[in-house]
């Protein structure tokens, strides 16, 4: 009594284990995944490359410079042909210079944006401005740059006369601008996080709409918007191209913003444009003056991080 | 019972609606004063985007002719091109996008679908999230110690192509996971049930559906690398080329390169041509951006 159905049963069962046994298979169920960690291992790689080069070629810098007039030295003249200086505190100045301008711009103007979004725009005005800023988030440095150096620097000279055509002023502006929609939109995330039961809660005590979000949704998401502040302000010491063409390229130890200034970026491209030649002081200084930048934004990275995991409201 | 001490007879009113009305007059005030407030600092930074193409636009549309995009650099504004440019970043992306597709996606399947909760996979994935913050410029210094001198590529379309993909990697990354996580698991289960194995569901069940994605992320942070110029200053590719590069290695020029060289010369004139490159730039850009939004709202499946 053979029954049609066990004897089918019997074949899928059969098929199964013949296709278990497929040894081709078996090999690439295991193999593959090996590949693939290969190939997850390229990111950090990566970082133990970026690390490796800026140390190892930082130390050959050390050797030809002492490290600590590098470090305390107020006075950068690599090009200098009697008695070259290299002290990276002009350097450091530079860069707060543009951060703080940009900071100031952008935290006030991102983080209105961002509670506008979240708490007042209705879905259509969100719907419209949302990609705009997105658009504004994706414009090539570079043409932020040119901006800045074109237009900007201009607009403020007819308001500041003594302003130079470089200056520290405009390109903190324009960086400023270019990390509005980071801000805007990181904070925007954040506050769209904190439940509506909270919101409606208030509101039925008779809280207006902005001591809603004064009270009740800022505090809710602060983590996550001082975390996109820090994040901002860490591209913000990074930005390269902004201040390239419109800081200027003169190092200046000194609390002055309407004169041309150089950032430890702008350093950099300097030093690329020219003709360093290789086993320079010059050439290894921009590996040291790489490493100081290195060092502040993953500073500012490992300090978002922080804030994130620590002040983290759950709800 | 002070109240109704002070008011005797009247029915028992605990909220006196004169001073509440008075206080919610001034409250109501504040709100739509700061509604106004954070209202016009969003305006401001849409209005500075109009700015910035009305000024690019109305500057570089002049210069915009057949002649701009058939001339190569030249010292003299009225005669410079940007056909090296234009076809150098065309080259740069059939460099990087292989590249760092094969190694965002290939990362991304790891993590999302092989990785096990260690210590190992906790530092892949805290490293990635820190890369990703690492400024442009210094991802220059690494392509120009590793791939220009060490492997002595040179500057180099590989040399080039190779550093701007591991910059745009960690972008890639995130976007392939983000996608591979939003298909959903009984669709794998489903697989699994029907006898596959776990590469055969992954690539016939998983990436078909997460590809749309995949893509979409890709392109946006392709568009990154179009437009970066920190990284090629920095590995030093030349700005006047004269001829257009036949093979991954021969040295090339870029739009943003191009850019930023006639950004920096004095005469008024080159400003004009400035703003025509940066057109043809932000319209690449533009393009790249209309292909991503397409293919999301074409083949984006719903679960």
């Amino acid at each position: 009594m053979v029954n049609p159905t066990t004897r089918e049963r019997a074949s899928v069962q059969e098929l199964i284990a013949k296709a278990g046994n497929n040894k081709r298979k078996k090999i690439i169920e295991k193999i593959i995944p090996v590949i693939l960690f290969l190939i997850a291992g390229v990111s950090v790689l990566t970082t133990v490359g970026i690390v490796a080069t800026l140390i190892f070629e930082t130390v050959t810098f050390f050797r030809q410079v002492p490290i600590l007039s590098f470090i305390f030295g107020t006075e950068w003249l690599p090009f200098s042909n009697k008695e070259p200086k290299f002290g990276i505190l002009p350097l450091i100045v530079g860069t707060l210079k543009i951060t703080l301008i940009a900071v100031v711009v952008a935290v006030p103007i991102g983080l209105a944006a961002a509670i506008y979004l979240s708490e007042y725009a209705t879905d259509n005005a969100r719907r419209i401005i949302k990609p705009v800023l997105e658009v504004l988030a994706g414009v090539p440095t570079i043409v932020y740059g040119f901006f800045a150096l074109t237009f900007v620097t201009p607009v403020l000279q007819t308001i500041i006369p003594d302003l130079k055509i470089f200056n520290a002023l405009s390109p903190g502006i324009v960086v400023g601008f270019m990390i509005i929609p980071m801000i805007a939109s990181l904070s925007e995330d954040a506050m769209s996080a904190v439940p509506n039961a909270m919101r409606e809660g208030a509101l039925a005590m008779g809280a207006t709409k902005f001591e809603v979000a004064m009270k009740v949704v800022l505090p809710a998401a602060l983590s996550g918007i001082l975390a996109s502040v820090v994040l901002a302000t860490s591209r913000a010491i990074g930005e390269t191209m902004i201040v390239s063409l419109a800081g200027g390229s003169t190092p200046r130890f000194d609390a002055d913003f309407t004169g041309s200034i150089q950032t430890m970026t702008a350093y950099i491209v300097q030093v690329s444009t020219g003709d360093a030649g290789y086993g320079t002081p010059i050439y290894y200084s921009i590996y040291a003056v790489g490493f100081t930048l290195f060092l502040f934004t993953l500073l500012m990275n490992f300090l978002a991080s922080r804030i994130t995991k620590r002040f983290r409201e759950a709800y | 019972m002070r109240i109704t001490e002070q008011q005797p007879g009247v029915n028992k009113r605990f909220i006196d609606p004169a001073s509440v009305s008075k206080r919610m007059d001034g409250r109501k005030i504040t709100n739509s004063v700061f509604k106004t407030l954070f209202f016009m600092a969003t305006l401001v930074a849409l209005l500075v985007l109009g700015i910035l193409f009305y000024r690019i636009l109305s500057q570089g549309i002049g210069f915009l002719s057949a002649d701009f995009f058939q001339n190569f650099a030249s010292r003299f504004p009225e005669k410079a091109g940007i056909k090296a440019a234009l076809v150098g970043s065309l080259w740069l992306m059939a460099v990087v996008a292989p590249v760092s597709m094969f190694h965002g996606i290939g990362t991304a399947i790891y993590l999302e679908e092989y990785a096990k909760k260690n210590r190992v996979n906790d530092f892949i994935r805290m490293n990635i999230s820190n890369l990703a913050g690492v400024p442009s410029v210094v991802f220059g210094l690494l392509g120009l110690t590793i791939f220009v001198r060490a492997l002595a590529l040179g500057n180099s379309i590989l040399a080039a192509g190779f550093t701007m993909s591991l910059l745009i990697l960690p972008v890639i990354i995130v976007a392939a996971q983000e996608a591979i996580r939003a298909v959903p698991q009984h669709v794998r289960e489903a697989s699994y049930g029907m006898g596959a194995t776990k590469w055969q569901t992954i690539v016939r069940v998983v990436l078909p559906s997460a590809i749309p994605g995949i893509l979409t992320g890709s392109i946006l942070a392709l568009s990154r690398a179009v437009g970066e110029t920190a990284p090629l200053i920095v590995i030093g590719v030349p700005v006047i080329i004269q001829f257009l590069p036949s093979g991954v290695m021969d040295t090339f020029t870029a739009l943003p390169m191009q850019i930023y060289d006639w950004a920096k010369r004095p005469q008024a004139d080159f400003q004009k041509v400035a703003s025509a490159g940066i057109i043809v730039l932000m319209a690449f850009l533009l393009l790249m951006n209309s292909i991503a939004v397409l293919i999301r709202n074409k083949f984006q499946k719903r679960y």
